[in-house]
């Protein structure tokens, strides 16, 4: 089998092109620093079998961001047969420098001219065939977006395949002395074999960006169009979720409960009214976070983000943070791992330890869900929408007190320098992709953390057997009252606090711990619900789970990112004390004006 | 002698040609592969509010920059006026 990596600089295609060449599902994104660990497949060139490394972009091979580091390190360690150097053909004049510095490692390396169809459209004209000549390694021009050019820039590879010689590291050392010769050489490729227009015509970036990053329009429009697709995410998504409680209340009443009828009565309520109930519960969000990661996988691929880390850097760097703090923070939205993994792009340690540390105050979509679900349950319609769009403030409030506080222990002196991809249209295979992803995450997820949560939350409220279920009898009552002295202020009851133990494994598992607790489905539960809190009790519930402990995930990925137990302790120690006080204030503070 | 213009100084819709780019290495080889090199021309997109990063463009690349690390990069002073926008490459000086 032969190696082959993927490299070029950030943004360049790389990861679309591993997409179509081997069918895999990489994330892929218009903001560089989409991929940040390296991902394999297989895939048939010409006669051989070629395992292909997807790596993280890197600017140069002097680069010493993690997310640079990690392609870097592949190169020194792993045996590669052959490099394909993606490059975007729009910006060759810049990236050449890459391909050069790549050849010296003497590796067998295919240049792929990649965003053909971009250059084309800026009227670039690249004579592919001179170029090869010029530097001495085969080119090949593609659109990795659209097909085009991939077939024979597979040809190009294999035959390089056929007369490589036998594999060895790449020596980067040798590859990093002589840096300054490659100026003039990348002068004389471009003018030998690159026609660049005179003058560029106004692209359609150009009219977009002047009405998006306008002076004093560009924030606001930036908040308003996050508060629309989160207005478009539950018009969308709201409907299909009470057609999956449907579907499993359905499955329940008429295969199901008959099937089950022969088994012990202990046994059918564990399967009955913990698994199938808890994990229905769960489902039934299952379309909303589809829809939701729709919007943000084409909000990923537009290129908007870049431009969200122009708006915001100056607010952010008053915080000791930087626009590509915020980005992190609106991918946490979607799910906070991917988001603390994605400060990989970020050289500076103190900076990347501050970002990690506010990152998992963001609401990620498994929040989202408890409070959509607690929401619906036990606000009036009217307070609902109002409550939600609160929890977000408050997940940016704790950001900002986070980073107020810390900032002066992790002070950083990262310069802020981004690349601005022009607009891109999402594509179709892209958004379908991503939401794809999500359900497979979901099922993983369902099938283990969620699938055993909810089994601990039926056993422990439901022994030992013969107390009433939920009780104060069984475990989970011991252990609700044991918490009280804590939760109590908080007005978390019992029951609740159970429920909170469990968030911390995912925080899915508390709609599922409720299911199970009330021992109910559907709107008897969202009843059930009403019953036991009002709305201040209710609120101060969510804003404790908004800030609290992030999940198990979340901590393991703190954890090997930081690679520092102490940091990870505080990770876990600071938002628990922050939650507290945050609901503390909140729930005593109301009924001290007596609501 | 001559006065050297920071980049960090130029005003939307300016252009200029870079003379050289100072700060630390780390910062210069980044700035380099992004395409801020002598002799290359940019241009000032626009200036973010409340001090905020620069909106700058070197041929097809957009780039956004604080001010701080755009005062390491150094115009050629005079020939501001009637540098066309891309010429990728710079003439042999
Ligand atoms: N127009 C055009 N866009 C492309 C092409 N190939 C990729 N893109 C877009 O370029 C952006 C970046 O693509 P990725 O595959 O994530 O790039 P990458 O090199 O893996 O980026 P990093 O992982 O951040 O280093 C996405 O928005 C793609 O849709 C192409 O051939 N033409
Ligand atoms: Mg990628």
């Amino acid at each position: 089998m032969k190696r082959v990596a993927l490299l070029g600089m950030p943004n360049t295609g790389k990861s679309t092109l591993f997409n179509r060449l081997t069918g895999s599902q990489a994330r892929v994104g218009n903001w560089p620093g989409v991929t940040v660990d390296l991902a394999t497949a297989r895939v048939l060139v010409g006669g051989h079998m070629v395992e292909l490394v997807d790596l993280p972009g890197l600017y140069d091979l002097h680069g010493f961001s993690e997310d640079e580091l990690v392609a870097r390190h592949f190169l020194e360690a792993a045996r590669v047969d052959a490099i394909a150097v993606v490059l975007n053909a729009s910006q060759i004049d810049r990236q050449l420098a890459l391909a050069l510095q790549l050849k010296a490692l003497e590796v067998p390396t295919l240049v792929l001219l990649n965003m053909a169809d971009e250059a084309r459209r800026y009227g670039i004209e690249i004579d592919v065939e001179r170029l090869g000549t010029g530097i001495g390694l085969p080119v090949a021009a593609i659109s990795a977006r659209f097909g085009t050019g991939v077939p024979e820039a597979l040809a190009k590879l294999a035959h390089l395949l056929d007369t490589a010689p036998h594999p060895r590291e790449a020596s980067v050392r040798a590859a990093l002395a002589e840096d300054h010769r490659r100026e003039e050489e990348i002068e004389a490729l471009l003018r030998d074999s690159v026609v660049v227009p005179e003058r560029l015509s106004e692209q359609a970036s150009d009219r977009i960006d002047r009405v998006v990053l306008h002076p004093w329009f560009g924030l606001p429009l930036f908040f308003l169009a996050m508060l629309a697709v989160f207005q478009a995410v539950f018009w969308l998504g709201s409907p299909m979720q009470g057609g999956v409680e449907a579907l499993f209340e359905a499955v329940r009443r008429l295969a199901l409960e008959p099937a089950l009828a022969p088994l012990p009565v202990l046994l059918r309520g564990l399967l009955l009214d913990g698994v199938w109930a808890g994990m229905g519960t769960v489902a039934a969000f299952v379309p909303l976070i589809v829809v939701f990661f729709f919007f943000l996988a084409a909000v990923e691929d537009s290129g908007y983000l870049s431009r969200a880390a122009f708006l915001t850097d100056a607010l952010m760097a008053r915080l000791g943070l930087d626009g590509r703090a915020f980005v992190m923070l609106l991918m946490g939205f979607g799910c906070n791992v991917p988001a603390i993994m994605g400060t990989r792009v970020m050289r500076d340690r103190p900076m990347r330890l501050l970002s990690m540390l506010t990152i998992p105050m963001s609401l990620c979509s498994a929040r989202l869900q408890v409070f959509v679900f607690i929401a619906a349950a036990v606000l009036a319609p009217a307070r609902a929408p109002w409550v939600l769009f609160g929890l977000y403030v408050m997940s940016f409030a704790a950001v900002i007190v986070t980073a107020l506080l810390f900032r002066g222990r992790f002070a950083s002196a990262e310069p802020f320098v981004i690349e601005l991809p022009p607009y891109r249209m999402p594509t179709m295979r892209q958004v379908w992709m991503r939401g794809w992803v999500e359900v497979k995450h979901f099922l993983r997820r369902a099938t283990k953390f969620i699938f055993l949560g909810v089994i601990a939350v039926w056993l422990l409220t439901h022994l030992p057997s013969g107390a009433a279920p939920a009780g104060p009898d069984t475990i989970a009552g011991w252990i609700g009252s044991a918490m009280q002295p804590v939760l109590g202020p908080l007005g978390i009851d019992e029951k609740l606090a159970v429920a909170l133990i469990f968030g911390f494994v995912a925080k899915e598992v508390v709609i599922g711990a409720f299911a199970v607790i009330y021992g109910l489905e559907g709107d008897a539960l969202a009843a059930g619900l009403a019953q036991s809190m009002d709305w201040v009790a209710a609120t101060s519930f969510m804003l404790f789970t908004l800030i609290y402990t992030p999940c198990l995930s979340t901590v393991a990925t703190l954890r090997s990112e930081s690679r520092s137990l102490g940091f990870t302790t505080l990770a876990v120690a600071w938002p628990l004390a922050l939650a507290w006080a945050a609901s503390f204030a909140f729930y005593q503070g109301m009924r001290a004006l007596g609501f | 002698m001559t006065v050297r213009l920071p980049l960090s100084e130029l005003a939307p819709g300016d252009r200029g040609v870079i003379a050289a780019v100072d700060g630390p290495e780390g910062l210069r080889k980044r700035l380099a592969a992004l395409g801020f090199r002598a002799g290359r021309a940019v241009v000032m997109m626009r200036r973010g509010s409340l001090c905020g990063p620069l909106h700058v463009r070197l041929g097809t690349t957009d780039v956004a920059l604080r001010p701080a690390e755009a005062a390491g990069v150094s115009l050629r002073p005079t020939e501001t006026a009637g540098v066309s926008l891309l010429p990728a490459v710079a003439p042999a000086t």
